[in-house]
């Protein structure tokens, strides 16, 4: 059996990372990924509780998350495929006008 | 050393190393295949916890559609290389070190608390997929069509962003 607080910080690793992705990344595409990236970090947390309980409920709230992430990234990147067709940028300091 | 903990240690390599990957590749399409890894090998993890069908739909879903959609869009956006700005002063300065802190405060305050949770550990029966089907269609029947609902309005809402504007 592998300690439950080696998942719980690797999760924070991750979500540390994940956060550190979505601060220094300029291109607009990477910044979404690093939102996914700390999903996952959380959902591992989420995991790793659920099994040290003996409850499924994290599980079940994993699979939400995969859901509510699914949703997210077709609405963001319909928005990511406006915005660079309206500005002909992927930079997220370019995009500084909230009107053309 | 007995075996499980050496998979944990290799696969949690495999998503830290994937993850700065994300961070230090320049090319937008780099970042996503280095995504794709830690993907994998979070799959890794969570099948060794024995939450299998979480392990599989996070290859599905996460590893297989969800990362297509953002190579799909990368290419047809046709994205370069990142460009380089001067970041501000103070990000240069302090940003390594309060994400460092930031990360230090999150898994010291989780794992203290996982203290008290340690009394209910005990080794006994891992996830069966039957019991997750259980729980997911009888208490948590409401939530699951609600999320098809938003899935549905989340397809609306891509066809009308992305849609080519008509007559203009």
């Amino acid at each position: 059996m592998v300690p439950t607080h080696y998942y719980v910080i690797l999760s924070a690793i991750l979500f540390g990372l994940g956060v550190v992705a979505f601060i220094f990344k300029r291109n607009i595409i990477t910044i979404f990924m690093s939102i996914e990236l700390m999903l996952n970090a959380v959902n591992l947390a989420f995991v790793a509780f659920s099994q040290v309980w003996h409850r499924l409920d994290g599980q079940v709230f994993v699979l939400f998350v995969i859901v509510v992430a699914a949703a997210e990234a077709a609405v963001g990147l319909g928005i990511i495929i406006m915005i660079t067709r309206n500005r002909q940028t992927l930079n997220v300091e370019r995009v500084d006008l909230l009107k053309l | 050393m007995h075996a499980p903990l050496i998979i944990f240690f290799v696969l949690a390599a495999m998503c830290i190393v994937g993850a700065l990957s994300l961070i230090i590749q320049r090319h937008p399409i780099h970042s996503a295949l280095s995504l794709i890894v830690v993907m994998v090998a979070l799959a890794g993890l969570y099948l060794l916890m024995g939450a299998e069908f979480v392990a599989a739909v996070q290859i599905i879903v996460y590893g297989g559609a969800i990362m297509v959609l953002f190579v799909f869009v990368i290419m047809l956006l046709n994205a370069g290389l990142e460009e380089r700005t001067n970041l501000s002063k103070l990000a240069g300065f302090a940003g390594i070190p309060l994400a460092v802190a930031l990360t230090g405060l999150l898994a010291a305050a989780v794992a203290r608390s996982e203290d008290a949770v340690q009394a209910a550990t005990q080794t006994g029966a891992t996830a069966p997929t039957k019991a997750l089907a259980n729980l997911l269609f009888q208490d948590f029947v409401y939530p699951f069509e609600l999320t098809s609902f938003l899935i549905l309005v989340a397809i609306l809402g891509a066809i009308v962003l992305a849609a080519p504007r008509g007559e203009s």
